[in-house]
């Protein structure tokens, strides 16, 4: 079963295009398109940590009985890129693209390595401990609605 | 609010692989200066003593120095893989590993049998803390994704080179009688091609597509390329140790096309990337490819051209091609993304809400990559051309040899002090090792 994994991996992806759209505006320095993609960037990325968090983990974390273990630093590591973001928005609305360009670099990475965890280890090993309950969280997880940032 | 540092647990502390990296560029600057001291004659023969003390001041100085430490940063990261006791682990590998590099380079300039044996000793125990910690954490790696196959077929190829060296040593430092010359191919082989190559693309295959945003290596590719290289280069020593030249011949242009393939999909991917913004770092990567493609074309166009074949110039214009540019280059590229990224984690974590913490680009400005950038072709070309013509090119070569490493120590060492004053001031705990 790769269930989890293909889906999840490929919001990533998602997150990705998205992401590229939004550095490639403030590098064009057309600032009310960066806000633009911004906006569904941080959507896209909220609601996929929101997925995570409120579906996705909780079972694991019931399967395995450990909530100290892998899921806890992805919780973490969650926050980090949403203060990252937060701090992105707030460069955004003073208008200096060239620091939300440093941020985005720095946000790029972060997110990268925080990706590299998820599909190369959380996410198989979620697959394999949820078996065939793969297919109920998968339906949680899209039953999420999206919702505005944060 | 979140304690200082907790989010940092599969990380190990910013000490443990900053000592690498602010170390290791002044280990180019080293090898600028050896070619200054001891002028166009070092560019005479792969073989002369000063030439293996500066080829070395490349592999183990500058090379084996960031690779280890970044292994170190990065097994956590990339294969969940845990290493135990980090600082002191970082210790028993950085210092006998610098030490051991300084003596082996001594011993080859002075002709001192003493120096080849303290270099034997440091060495060995700076490769084997090495060799242990890592095989141990690798082989205990809960997923055997592409890169963790490439990684444990690199560290088999680090373990051969390192034992081959060792080997090499009886003869320098005891006087030991040993067949030099196919043991010192063998050693080069298996550090070029069995360790370091396949280490960058175990690195590649993760972060070129996430960092760059590029589509993924093929699957096909990726599952056959280290385990073919790794027994490629197996065979091709058996047949080289007995004297079967032919078939060991075509065994080695397996493992340059196989090399020169990694490098085109590299390239390959590298055009498809859909990040539309400029990256101060892609250069080095695009330069390190366009190297291991070159050195694999030349290999193979001197097996048909019969006076190329033994020529000395040919040899180390490969060496050239293989370690200042596919390794340097690939390598003085990512230090630009580690190093600015850690110091920003590790910051973000002490100061968590508390302050504000500067990007990547405040820690390290483009404008002075870029400007290390043109240092570090400007080195790359002259070599190329003292290999030819070492009469010309020699001091203008070390000169710019020497800038382009000693910018790259100072670039890093910035964004160090940057991280050690703000970590101070925020009064976060400070985990820079001592003579930064």
């Amino acid at each position: 079963m790769t269930a989890i994994a293909e889906s999840l991996a490929a919001e990533h992806r998602c997150c990705d295009e998205r992401f590229t759209a939004t550095e490639a505006a403030a590098e064009r320095g057309d600032a009310g398109r960066c806000r633009e993609e911004f906006r569904r960037f941080q959507t896209a990325m909220e609601l996929h940590f929101r997925k995570e968090e409120e579906a996705l983990f909780p079972a694991f974390e019931q399967m395995t009985g450990n909530s100290m273990g892998p899921t806890r630093v992805m919780r973490l590591e969650h926050r980090q890129m949403r203060e990252t973001l937060a701090e992105m928005r707030a460069t955004l609305d003073r208008g200096d693209l060239e620091e939300f360009l440093g941020q985005s670099e720095t946000l790029l990475i972060l997110m990268q390595q925080h990706n590299v965890k998820e599909e190369q280890m959380l996410y198989p090993m979620c697959d394999r401990v949820l078996g065939a309950e793969a297919t109920a969280v998968i339906d949680a997880m899209q039953a999420l609605p999206a919702d505005k940032p944060a | 609010m979140i304690p200082a540092g907790l989010s940092l647990e599969q990380a190990p502390p910013f000490s443990v692989p900053l000592r690498f990296f602010l170390t290791a560029p002044w280990f180019l600057v080293l090898a600028g200066l050896l070619i200054l001291w001891q002028g166009p004659g070092i560019f005479a023969s792969r073989w002369s003593p000063a030439t293996l003390a500066l080829t070395h001041l490349f592999t183990l100085g500058f090379m084996a120095q960031v690779m280890l430490g970044a292994l170190l940063q990065m097994l956590p990261v990339m294969v969940g893989a845990v290493i135990p006791r980090p600082r002191l682990i970082a210790a028993l590998i950085h210092l006998p590993l610098t030490l051991g590099a300084l003596a082996l380079c001594a011993g080859f300039l002075f002709g001192a049998p003493g120096s080849f044996r303290w270099a034997t000793w440091l060495l060995g125990l700076g490769f084997g803390v090495a060799l242990t910690a890592i095989h141990l954490a690798l082989w205990r790696a809960p997923v055997a994704s592409g890169t963790v196959i490439a990684l444990r077929c690199a560290l088999v190829g680090l373990l051969v080179t390192v034992g081959l060296g060792l080997w090499l040593s009886g003869f320098f430092g005891w006087g030991w009688r040993l067949p030099v010359a196919l043991a010192a191919d063998w050693h080069a082989g298996w550090g070029l091609l069995g360790w370091t190559v396949l280490l960058v693309a175990g690195v590649a295959y993760q972060v070129v597509p996430m960092f760059q945003i590029t589509p993924p290596y093929p699957p096909r590719f990726v599952g056959a390329f280290a385990f073919s290289m790794s027994a490629l280069l197996a065979v091709w020593s058996l047949l080289a140790g007995g004297g079967w030249n032919a078939a060991a011949r075509i065994a080695a242009s397996g493992l340059a096309l196989g090399m020169a393939s990694f490098a085109a999909i590299t390239l390959y991917l590298l055009g498809q990337r859909r990040r539309k913004i400029g990256d101060a770092t892609l250069n080095y990567w695009r330069v390190s490819m366009v190297g291991a493609m070159a050195a694999a074309g030349l290999w193979l166009l001197a097996r048909f051209v019969s006076a190329w074949a033994q020529a000395p110039q040919v040899e180390l214009l490969l060496g050239i091609l293989m370690v200042a540019g596919f390794a340097v280059g690939v390598i003085n590229g990512m230090l630009y993304k580690i190093v600015p990224f850690l110091a920003w984690f590790h910051l973000q974590a002490q100061l968590f809400g508390r302050a504000k913490t500067p990007n990547m680009k405040q820690l390290l400005p483009d404008a002075a990559i870029r400007r290390q950038w043109w240092a570090y072709l400007a080195a790359l070309l002259s070599l190329i051309a003292a290999a030819l013509d070492p009469v010309l090119f020699s001091v203008p070569a070390a000169i710019a040899l020497a800038a382009s490493g000693a910018w790259l120590g100072f670039n890093l060492t910035r964004v160090g002090l940057a991280y050690r004053r703000i970590s101070r001031a925020a009064g976060g705990a400070v985990a820079v090792p001592a003579g930064v």
